[in-house]
């Protein structure tokens, strides 16, 4: 191999070989993209290489992570100090909260049973590290070291402390990709939660952006008006917060608000995320068959689940029953 | 790259490939992730410049595979496009290697040029397209590390 002086193989490359290679092999790429694209049949091939790449992955991140872990180890007392006193705060504002909480809890459990209707709520959760890794800068997408091992499965969402994150788009052995509602292939099923207004909020590529582009003129948004996730889709738990309204833009020679809301979850902030299940079940048995909740694995599965108006009939929200009568029909009319 | 001996074994080819795609996807700061110079395009290209026979086209084909895997996007996307500017590269390599170091440089530019653009043509039939323009910054700022990286690389084939 080292010495090509006394290779007896011509020395101008070409020819039919190469052009034959470059065909062969290319057909090979068209297919395997077309394979992925269309059927997503190479689940095997996807985990193979995925295996392969975290061990990479991994010594890529972990001397990223002890970083970061030895600067909080190292950090000053007087900053300990602080946090303490504010979690201490925090935390009997979120007592006195949870009291609250429980009331309202037992109330919601007597009017669930009234509709007989299942709660959905988050049954079980797994707390999954994201490796600092940059998968592809134009697209807003993380990589967590949990993955089918730990039942992890295509289309679960993940959540953090302050809001909704994503959903796994990708889930191999050791680890899943996780697409963040920031990313510009995702959109969520959002309701405000002052009104009750449902839409959808899609992701801008930037971290830290949403835009709600299929709010009509008439909707009532303002600044700061909490979004909170609709269930819709059934990909989502329903009521979790996701965003806060940033901008509302009136311009009346165009039919749609233009609205844009920043994502409460610490998207490029947080270390882990929480996979979570609940019990997707949507209430009334509706045909809704391309809006099977959960298992269709692509990210996109969010946007035509939202836009069905038949997943949109069957309202899970009994918190809706207030909304105002302009609200209706803000409802999904993209 | 001119006259270097080649002492190529195929693990240093695989610990080359490996620290291209790792350089994939080391952590950047934000801002400063468009800039991100292509490692494994620019390895690719220098395999096939310098020893054709020893990696040509099918090396490209997996390499490109193995970062459509790591980096999460759809597999044989880089495959098809590392592939097609190998092709390229391995046609041109008798000219390009007598070229003074800057001329070398604009080829390189030209061919990581099509590889994006094949990457976005790509994009877009597979239905998202990046149409942000920072997705072209990578091109020049690989190229300009295109004498970095032949003097690097050489060394490491000349070590014994």
């Amino acid at each position: 191999m080292s010495s090509h002086e006394s290779d007896p193989r011509p020395l101008l490359l070409g020819g039919p070989a190469l052009g034959l290679r470059l065909l062969v092999l290319a057909a090979m790429a068209a297919g395997l993209m077309v394979a992925d694209h269309r059927d997503h049949h190479l689940a095997a091939i996807r985990d193979g290489i995925a295996t392969l790449a975290y061990p990479v992955q991994w010594a890529i991140s972990a001397p990223v992570q002890a970083f970061d872990a030895m600067r909080e180890s190292f950090a000053t007392k007087t900053r300990v100090e602080a946090a303490n006193v504010r979690l201490a705060s925090d935390n009997l504002v979120l007592r006195l909260k949870l009291m609250r909480y429980e009331s309202l809890e037992q109330e919601n459990r007597r009017l669930r049973a009234v509709r007989e209707s299942s709660p959905r709520v988050v049954q079980r959760s797994l707390v999954a590290e994201i490796l600092r890794v940059d998968l592809d800068p134009f697209r807003q997408r993380v990589l967590v070291n949990k993955g089918t091992r730990a039942g992890v499965f295509a289309g679960q969402a993940a959540i953090d402390a302050q809001g909704i994150c994503g959903q796994v788009t990708r889930a191999g052995p050791l680890s899943a990709e996780i697409i963040l509602i920031t990313d510009p292939e995702h959109a969520i099923p959002v309701q405000v939660n002052r009104t009750g207004a449902r839409s959808i909020a899609l992701g801008t590529g930037r971290s830290g952006l949403l835009s709600l582009p299929y709010l009509p003129q008439n909707a009532d948004v303002v600044v700061g008006d909490l979004l909170v996730s609709s269930g819709l889709g059934g990909v989502y738990p329903p009521g979790y917060p996701v965003a806060k309204v940033a901008s509302v833009v009136r311009d009346p020679g165009q039919p749609l608000l233009a609205v844009e809301a920043e994502p409460l979850a610490g998207l490029d902030r947080d270390p882990e995320v929480l996979l979570v299940w609940f019990d997707n079940a949507i209430v009334e048995p509706e045909p809704e068959t391309p809006a099977e909740p959960g298992l269709p694995a692509p990210p996109p599965a969010a946007v035509p689940a939202a836009a069905d108006p038949g997943a949109a009939a069957p309202d899970p929200q009994p918190a809706e029953a207030t909304a105002a009568p302009t609200a209706a029909p803000n409802g999904d009319t993209p | 790259m001119h006259g270097t001996r080649i002492n190529f074994g195929w693990g240093r080819v695989v610990v080359l490939t490996v620290l291209a795609l790792a350089a994939t996807v080391l952590p950047l700061p934000e801002p400063l992730e468009p800039f991100r110079p292509n490692f494994v395009a620019l390895t690719v290209l220098w395999f096939c410049l310098l020893s054709p026979r020893l990696l040509g086209l099918s090396y490209a084909w997996i390499a490109g595979l193995a970062l459509d895997g790591f980096a999460g996007v759809l597999l044989g996307q880089h495959a098809l496009t590392l592939t097609v500017v190998a092709y390229v590269a391995c046609k041109l390599r008798l000219q390009v290697r007598a070229f003074p170091p800057l001329q070398q440089s604009a080829v390189i530019l030209a061919l990581l040029w099509l590889n994006e653009f094949l990457l976005f043509w790509i994009d877009g039939i597979a239905g998202h397209a990046i149409t942000d323009w920072r997705r072209w910054i990578t091109v020049p700022v690989s190229a300009a590390l295109w004498p970095l990286v032949t003097g690097l690389y050489a060394r490491y084939a000349a070590r014994r």
